[in-house]
């Protein structure tokens, strides 16, 4: 059986465990016919031409873990920014880990989508909330919403902060031979509202992981978002990442995207802009080696006039990995004076490895300020030289031009650990030792 | 100290350096000067160890070690140190921290602990203020919008932070007012000491009135054509190179 097939005959299965009378079982059922008429997405869509996922759906990966895993903190804390104190919500082969995580209800809720499903208090946030931001067309986002039943929900009422960030943490343990999961995840930052949120998927052996994740994030009028993603998995892991994010008039919204590790890596990155005056800010460092796949897909939706939107993506390929970066903006009619800035640059460090770049630019108003630029090159030879006549080693000297090359993209990381920590990784991955930190 | 013999250097099969002799002595300061397209750069980068160029024959021996196996980290970890002319702009880095990592490199490369950031601090100030460097200026990116002057002080800075045994100053007068070639010159003046030398590569005699030459050469065509001591510098000054050129053509 292949996988589509697999998925659409465990939906019956999925629905024996749920209260199929909730208002959002409609909408899972609507999900799986969208998915089971269109399946996995091929090379002959344009959106995924070059990203494959067929070799993905040979895999017999399990859709419900058999078994619940306990771990120990010990054994996990270095996949936790444990440096400073945060909320934590963490899930353990996609079922929730209370021993692990941290969560609080105290003027804020930060807790599980399993809870705000089934408990009454939560049911207006999810009948205005959930599924509205996320696509109901596209194939595996369906996927996701048809099956959705377990992820972090994370409510910010109007002129709330959380009293420290928050961490999203997804571990598969590798009891499962191969395993796919489907988190689901819901962000409502109301007016004024701030929050900061890390999230990571993190394998901890060599077994098959797909992970195909949905995450939806509203941000109200002047509510401040920063939303950090860590892509550091086993190179036996694979991510689609979908989110989608809506935003109110003067709202700032940023997502960090640090592709550093896994298998194959495909981020679907939507903003759309409701509202004036709104600041959507999307920068990604993508430091690959081996045959690792990542592939970027940007769309930022300019709906209102007045507003910003800010792209930067670095990205470092060396021996037979690829990139993808698609940036797509529309900016409707209406959307006067609107300021889209996108801004790709790629280093290939070896002849085998590719990257496919484009910027896709839909503009329907006439008095804008669009921008793109894409480049793609080798190390400076000249600075390289530079760097070693000062006694600095070809390797140090290679990693410091590298660090260099990224460093505009860490510098809006509003936290100093986190920089610190992505930092730390770079270094590893490049096998050197920085006597700083940029 | 630096000894290069019948040296021999080419680019994609075209011969630049076609036969270099050069002796110079720890506590010397030497001089090459030559039209446009005479070497001069390449020269200087060869002995730093710059990788473009080929070297067919001929030696570079600093203090009776060749060179030629050496990589330019190698070589700079045994004391050789050149001021570009055209110093790399690296966004991203700063001063500060490009020397720490350049002055930490060297020393684990000699087996030395890394210096303490307190040390580290204190020659940063030290040497800054000698070179009349703004503080500011150590926090910004390495060369990313220096102006022309800037980036030759900052070069110099780094000789002074770095201390070597050979330090080559590749046309480190162009762009520098008088007062700036003034300050730099006094840095440069503050590192000759009998251990150490200096290869100062000028166009002009300018800068070799305030760094004063023990010998000056002339590179003319890949080839020093002519030798002699500071009044030699005058004498080009006056004359220019073409008569140079037709002496070494007979």
């Amino acid at each position: 059986m292949d996988l589509k097939e697999k998925l659409v005959s465990s939906f019956l299965a999925f629905e024996d465990g749920i209260d199929l009378d909730h208002p959002v079982h409609e909408e899972r059922s609507n999900a799986i016919k969208n998915f089971e008429t269109k399946g996995f997405p091929s090379k002959k869509d344009e959106a995924w031409k070059y990203t494959s996922l067929r070799g993905l759906q040979k895999i017999d990966f399990s859709i419900f873990p058999k078994q619940e895993t306990s771990l120990e903190y010990k054994d996990v804390k270095k996949y936790f920014l444990h440096e400073i104190d945060t909320y934590k919500i963490v899930f353990v082969d996609g079922v929730y880990s209370s021993y692990l995580s941290e969560t609080t209800h105290d003027g804020v809720d930060i807790c599980l989508m399993s809870s705000a499903f089934n408990k009454p208090m939560f049911k207006q946030v999810i009948e205005v909330y959930f599924n509205k931001a996320a696509s109901k067309d596209e194939s595996l986002t369906s996927l996701n919403t048809a099956f959705s039943k377990e992820g972090a929900y994370i409510y910010i009422p109007k002129n709330k902060m959380p009293k420290k960030p928050i961490q999203i943490l997804h571990l598969a343990t590798g009891n499962e031979a191969a395993l796919m999961l489907q988190p689901r995840n819901l962000i409502v930052a109301e007016d004024n509202a701030e929050v900061q949120i890390m999230e990571r998927h993190q394998s901890l052996t060599d077994n098959e992981v797909f992970t195909n994740s949905v995450t939806e994030i509203f941000a109200g009028k002047d509510a401040i978002v920063d939303y950090y993603k860590v892509q550091n998995d086993a190179s036996t892991a694979s991510l689609v990442d979908n989110t989608y994010i809506s935003q109110k008039n003067s709202s700032v919204v940023r997502v960090h995207t640090f592709s550093l590790g896994g298998k194959l890596i495909r981020n679907n990155l939507n903003f759309y802009q409701n509202g004036e005056r709104i600041d959507s800010t999307l920068k990604g460092i993508t430091i690959l080696g081996d045959k690792q796949h990542v592939d970027h897909h940007t769309l930022v939706h300019h709906a209102q006039p007045n507003c910003e939107s800010h792209q930067d993506y670095k990205g470092i390929f060396g021996d037979s990995s690829t990139g993808v970066f698609n940036g797509k903006i529309i900016v409707d009619k209406i959307a006067q004076k609107t300021d889209a800035f996108q801004q790709n640059n790629n280093v290939l460090l070896s002849d085998k490895s590719t990257i496919n770049s484009k910027p896709q630019l839909e503009i329907f108003a006439d008095d804008v300020k669009c921008s793109h630029g894409c480049t793609i090159g080798q190390l400076n030879e000249e600075a390289l030289f530079y760097l070693r006549s000062r006694g600095i080693p070809k390797k140090e000297a290679k990693a410091l031009l590298m660090y260099a090359f990224t460093n505009n993209v860490l510098e809006s990381v509003r936290i100093p650990e986190l920089k610190a920590r992505i930092n730390k990784i770079i270094a590893d991955k490049l096998g050197v030792r920085m006597g700083f930190d940029l | 100290m630096l000894e290069i013999k019948n040296l021999h250097a080419s680019v994609e099969d075209k011969e630049i350096l076609k036969g270099i002799n050069l002796k110079v002595n720890a506590g010397e300061v030497h001089a090459i000067m030559g039209p446009n397209g005479s070497g001069k750069s390449t020269l200087a980068e060869v002995i730093a160890g710059q990788e473009e160029f080929v070297v067919g024959e001929g030696s570079i021996m600093l203090e009776g070690e060749d060179l030629e196996e050496l990589s330019p980290e190698e070589r700079a970890h045994k004391g050789v140190f050149l001021s570009f002319q055209y110093p790399v702009e690296i966004p991203g880095v700063s001063v500060t921290n490009f020397m720490k990592t350049a002055i930490n490199e060297s020393r684990k490369a000699q087996g030395l602990e890394d210096m303490p950031a307190k040390e580290m601090l204190k020659k940063i100030r030290e040497k800054s203020e000698m070179l009349e460097i703004d503080r500011k200026f150590l926090s910004r990116s390495l060369n990313e919008g220096f102006s022309g002057g800037e980036k030759k002080r900052n070069e110099i800075f780094q000789m002074a932070m770095m201390e070597p045994k050979l330090a080559i100053l590749d046309e480190t007068d162009s762009g520098l007012d008088i007062d700036a070639l003034r300050i730099v010159a006094n840095g440069v003046n503050k590192l000759r000491g009998k251990d150490n030398a200096i290869i100062v590569i000028t166009h002009y005699q300018r800068l070799l009135e305030y760094i004063v030459p023990d010998f000056v050469h002339v590179l003319s065509n890949g080839k020093i054509v002519k030798s002699g001591t500071k009044e030699l510098a005058l004498e080009l000054e006056e004359k220019g190179y073409d008569w140079l050129k037709e002496e070494a053509a007979v």
